[in-house]
């Protein structure tokens, strides 16, 4: 097979090489998948083909891009502005799998948001990227210019009568803009706190307008399923899981090879870190791994086998999220690392909410007095506590709920770290103070 | 006291007033030209100024609100919303270093130990010179690099403590 069959997302894609022009891109099938979707099918048609492919949210919650667009107005009534919005804030820690789409074939996502922003029937769309990705933006407005000039966007496109333009809009930093509410208020100009929902975004979202917001490399499967259908996408996994299509999967910490793949979505775990990472370094051994960014749960050892797909890791008590895994070493102290990532957590709440504002950082605060040895004996419960008064359904939004992820699994896992670090009992301490 | 000493306002040297540059101004207008509601240009506005001053002066704030039709008290939660608005001056090169899960686990703590050294300074302080200004940076997105850091708009990955000589003298 063709690395156009098995790897569509990557296929044009070579570092060394750098990305292909219009021209390049159009030479390699580009744009066949607007031209089929203007000229051969209806929006209704491109949105049956993503919802019979099942391609699920590739950005962390899985959730059905079909299901997402289905909600979405259409029709004569329908407003006249709708807004996709591709959220390209690739901020989770441990994930770097958009920069490369994004960097390395920057007209395949425009391609993805033309082909995406028909069958929703919008007006505009916007690129939602974090400011610190400036080849990112650089070739993404490159990509822009060349596909308005071809006449691939702007007013009556391939002479459809529909009028369509994508805007790069770059950020200025804060994680939260990643939540896909505070998103459309960040892309407004506001703070980005998030929304209550509902309403639901693809009812009002950005300006009060239908909005759908996608992820980069959820989009980027977009164009190929136009081109090839739902029934090949399915194949794509190979039977490895009941989910279709391909995955970058990524692997960093001290791998012998950290890096991303393009693989059949459901890959074992294992197969992602020792045959395409090469394994831990030599003389480390693997302690635990997130699945798939810092708000996922951590796994163990035992669990490297398992399918990387929503379902299969979801059912192990964590979540696939991003799929990019970070592995953590045996010289690491669990109660360090999950203190760096509530120190994460802590920095960027946006600080809407009670809870996540202020109960990130007790859990700092306590992480770093069990660093010191200087644990309380009732600060371990206090941590557990704080994992369900942060959890889902506590918090305005999902920011804090994924902050108690690794917490609450490191917990289950690796206790024993945690009570080395509470003080000496008060009669030792005594003892040894006089 | 006598009425030698009291100083007479009009003898005050003239403060400067405080203007966008006509090419600020330019950058900002065609921003505005992207979205169906003007304060969305805000962020991209401060991100004009910023570029053309280092950061984004106080009294840059109620001039760029009066552009795009927002308070200037709504700009400023804005601005000070987002991190990589700057709302003191910075230094003439800024050193965002990554200090999240990946990088944590590949060296950072001996990069950020090594920059402090070398460098004089903490997060947040910039140089007497006024050379470097150091803060930390969430997730840069390139972790298989580990460590990783970024001056301006150059990312440098795979940092050690060992190379940040070779690394910081490229950056006057």
């Amino acid at each position: 097979m063709t690395s156009a069959e098995t790897k569509p997302l990557t296929k044009n894609i070579d570092p060394a090489r750098g990305p292909l022009d219009l021209k390049g891109y159009e030479a390699a099938g580009g744009y066949a998948a607007v031209r089929k979707s203007i000229k051969q099918l209806t929006p209704a048609g491109v949105a049956t083909a993503v919802k019979d492919a099942n391609l699920r949210g590739r950005g962390g919650a899985g959730f059905p891009t079909g299901v997402k667009w289905s909600l979405v107005p259409m029709g004569a009534d329908a407003p006249k502005q709708k807004y996709l919005v591709c959220n390209a804030d690739e901020m989770e820690p441990g994930t770097f799998k958009d920069r490369l789409l994004m960097e390395q074939d920057p007209h395949q996502l425009i391609e993805a948001m033309i082909v995406a922003g028909f069958a929703i029937q919008a007006s505009a769309g916007y690129i939602f990227l974090r400011g610190e990705y400036v080849v990112a933006a650089e070739r993404l407005n490159a990509a822009v210019a060349q596909a308005r000039a071809a006449g691939y966007l702007g007013r009556d496109i391939l002479g459809s009568g529909w009028d369509y333009d994508v805007y790069v809009h770059t950020g200025a930093g804060r994680y939260i803009c990643g939540e896909e509410t505070a998103l459309i208020n960040s892309l407004e100009g506001r703070r980005a706190n998030p929304r209550a929902k509902p309403p639901f975004p693809q009812i009002s979202g950005a300006w009060g307008k239908p909005t759908v917001v996608n992820n980069v490399e959820t989009l980027c499967n977009v164009p190929h399923i136009v081109n090839f259908g739902a029934e090949w996408f399915k194949g794509l996994s190979q039977g490895k899981s009941k989910d279709g299509g391909t995955k970058l999967y990524g692997v960093s910490g001290r791998a012998k090879r950290p890096g991303l793949w393009e693989l059949p979505i459901g890959t074992s775990a294992r197969e992602i870190l020792e045959v395409h990472a090469g394994g831990m370094q030599d003389g480390l051994k693997l302690k635990a791994w997130l699945p798939g960014g810092a708000s996922t749960d951590f796994l163990i050892e035992e669990h490297l086998d398992l399918a990387m797909d929503y379902d299969t890791i979801g059912r192990a008590g964590s979540r696939m999220g991003t799929g990019l895994l970070t592995v953590v070493d045996d010289r690491q102290s669990m109660v360090s690392v999950v203190r760096n990532l509530e120190e994460f957590f802590a920095r960027e709440s946006c600080g809407w909410c009670t809870p996540c504002r202020d109960g990130l950082p007790w859990s700092v605060k306590i992480l770093r007095s069990l660093e010191r040895g200087e644990g309380r004996s009732e600060d371990i419960e206090q941590l557990q506590r704080l994992t369900r008064q942060l959890g889902p359904g506590k918090a305005f939004c999902a920011h804090a709920p994924g902050a108690m992820e690794p917490l609450q699994s490191a917990l289950k896992f690796f206790r024993s770290e945690f009570e080395a670090g509470l003080a000496k009992p008060p009669a030792a301490a005594q003892q040894a103070a006089a | 006291m006598s009425t030698a000493n009291i100083i007479k306002l009009a003898d005050l040297p003239k403060a400067q007033p405080f203007v966008l540059s006509d090419v600020e101004r330019h950058e900002i207008e065609h921003e505005l030209t992207h979205y169906p509601d003007s304060r969305a240009a805000s962020i991209g506005a401060l991100k004009i100024v910023q570029q053309h001053r280092g950061w984004v002066p106080d009294e840059a704030i109620p001039l760029i609100a009066e552009m795009i039709g927002m308070s200037a008290a709504e700009l400023d939660g804005v601005a000070t919303f987002y991190s990589l608005i700057y709302r003191r001056p910075v230094g003439r090169h800024v050193i965002k270093v990554c200090d999240s899960i990946s990088c944590f686990l590949t060296g950072y703590d001996a990069v950020r130990q090594g920059l402090e050294q070398k460098l004089g300074i903490q997060y947040g302080q910039t140089t007497a010179d006024g050379r470097f200004t150091l803060l930390p940076i969430c997730c840069l997105g390139a972790c298989d690099r580990g460590a990783t850091l970024m001056i301006d708009d150059d990312l440098h990955g795979n940092v050690t403590p060992q190379g940040l000589d070779r690394i910081l003298e490229a950056y006057k």
